[in-house]
């Protein structure tokens, strides 16, 4: 498991039926790109999160197929329409095998 | 190629700070615009660094979400509540909460029993005495994150460092400092910072060199910063041999540094280039 | 007229520079593009892509584009050592089939997208970034 891997997700708390509502998410990951060299010259092998999934009630919102040239504690804001109460998950894919996930609710009147 | 060149030449060679307006998650006013502190003889106003920096990059710290600083404060908040050391305390053990902090930052560094400290000091000094704990490395993500935590309690309240009484020596070495030349460059902090703000250095746009949005978080690092690396980076650049971080020297130019920017708003944690 | 070798220097290196002048990699990311669409037709206008004008710093450059009716849209950094940057797939509680993120740029350079549309066409837009390497704090 990479170290200091913390997601972070900003989902509106409550929506209408039916309305679009953006969605922010960030993870620290230091998404080792594996072009650069340490002070020996040595490759610093390539370790980054490579996929990133938002789901809502077992739905897909949005995939993402991540390369090393994300930056550094990826980013993503995209938008998602809630047709009833649930649950948004999201998960993280590393390198290494690890995966991170997070979850929010959202309340649909 | 070559009009591409000539495209580059043509930007303008001062383009002093810009007129921007800090209003953080919509809400928090932030003053990045003052009338300079007494002590400035040859400044008249002072800016906050985000004032020079391009919109996109000024965006990033409108918003306590997309500002990507937050994680390590994130880290920080579960770092305070972890137990740590021989005494079996959190930091939560005896501060109940981080907010008992405000105002703290806001005026480091200052003179405790004769001694200047920086807030990396006060963290490893009560980690050693009050929790029987390892200090944390001056410029790790644990330690900076944890100042950037304590940090953001200020935010927004003005930058107000004592220089007089037994502060006067300790800023009077810190102001000696800036105004000396360093390096085989032979470049002084006031060189860039006081004569040249607002002026470009190849194609960095030079701000007044203010401390108060440290630690600060970098594009070009992708994390936390703190004032001392700042400072090292700095003195190194005019290819010097430069001081360590948590130096008495740099624990001085941090007062001096410090008191320049009195009156701006604390915007710990900032984002910069 | 007798060709100097003077002539024929000023000619040849004028020859070279205008060769030299395209990036490397923008066959490589031509490649890759006609891999994904299998080479077909690229239409515009469907797509939008938002980049800086110039990124204060290559590390962490934002980005953000849409394509109303997209399945999926592929971002391409033509100047960077490896040109693929991601790939956003949209599923059906998508509604604005839209993306942004943060990325690395190693030099000035374009930044490609590329969108599959729902009716099997294809989209590109693409956006020149500049990228600049600081004074002092680099």
């Amino acid at each position: 498991m990479a170290k200091g891997v913390k997601p972070r997700v900003k989902v509106p708390k409550s929506a209408s039926a039916g309305e679009t509502i953006t969605i922010k998410t960030l993870i620290s990951h230091q998404m080792e790109s594996g072009q650069r060299k340490d002070k020996e010259g040595n490759v610093i092998p390539r370790s980054i999160i490579n996929r990133f999934t938002a789901e809502f009630n077992g739905q897909n919102v949005i995939d993402v197929a991540m390369e090393p040239a994300i930056s550094t504690n990826p980013y993503f804001q995209f938008d998602s329409v809630v047709p009833e109460s649930g649950e948004f998950t999201f998960t993280w894919y590393d390198d290494d095998g690890s995966v991170y996930t997070e979850s929010k609710s959202i309340d649909v009147s | 190629m070559t009009t591409a060149c000539l495209a580059l030449f043509a930007a303008p060679a001062w383009a002093g700070p810009d007129d921007d307006n800090l209003v953080i998650n919509d809400e928090l006013e932030m003053v990045t615009q003052t009338a300079a502190p007494a002590h400035l003889e040859n400044v008249d106003t002072i800016y906050s660094g985000w004032r020079f920096r391009t919109d996109e990059t000024q965006a990033l710290q409108l918003d306590d979400f997309d500002n990507p600083a937050m994680i390590f404060v994130d880290q920080a908040m579960d770092l305070f509540n972890t137990v740590d050391g021989s005494e079996g305390k959190s930091c939560a053990s005896c501060h109940e909460s981080v907010e008992d902090f405000k105002g703290l930052h806001a005026s480091m560094p200052k003179v405790v029993d004769g001694k200047l400290v920086v807030m990396e000091d006060l963290i490893n000094t009560h980690r050693a005495e009050a929790m029987g704990a390892e200090p944390w490395k001056w410029s790790g993500g644990e330690m900076q994150a944890m100042v950037a935590l304590i940090g953001l309690q200020s935010r927004g309240m003005p930058m107000n460092v004592t220089i007089d009484g037994d502060a006067a020596p300790f800023w009077e070495q810190g102001k000696e400092m800036y105004y000396t030349r360093y390096g085989q460059l032979e470049l002084s902090c006031a060189n860039c910072h006081e004569e040249s703000y607002g002026k470009m250095i190849r194609a960095d746009h030079l701000s007044q060199g203010q401390i108060n949005g440290f630690p600060t978080y970098r594009l070009k690092q992708a994390k936390l910063i703190s004032r001392h690396n700042r400072f090292r980076g700095c003195i190194r650049d005019t290819r010097a041999e430069t001081f360590a971080e948590g130096s008495d020297e740099f624990r001085a130019l941090e007062l001096y540094v410090a008191s320049r920017s009195n009156g701006l708003s604390i915007e710990t944690p900032a984002v910069r280039q | 007229m007798e060709l100097t070798r003077r002539q024929m220097l000023v000619t040849s290196t004028a020859a070279l520079a205008s060769v030299a002048g395209l990036p490397a990699f923008a066959s490589a990311t031509d490649d890759l593009i006609a891999e994904l669409t299998g080479g077909a037709s690229l239409g515009s206008g469907a797509i939008s892509l938002d980049t800086p004008e110039i990124a204060e710093n290559g590390n962490t450059v934002p980005v953000s584009v849409t394509a109303d009716g997209a399945k999926s849209i592929t971002l391409y950094a033509d100047g960077n050592p490896v040109p693929n940057v991601a790939t956003f797939n949209f599923g059906p509680l998508n509604p604005t089939r839209s993306a942004a993120t943060r990325i690395r740029l190693a030099q000035t350079q374009n930044v490609v997208a590329i969108a599959q549309m729902e009716d099997g066409s294809w989209q590109m837009a693409k956006n020149e970034v500049k990228v600049t390497i600081g004074g002092c704090g680099g």
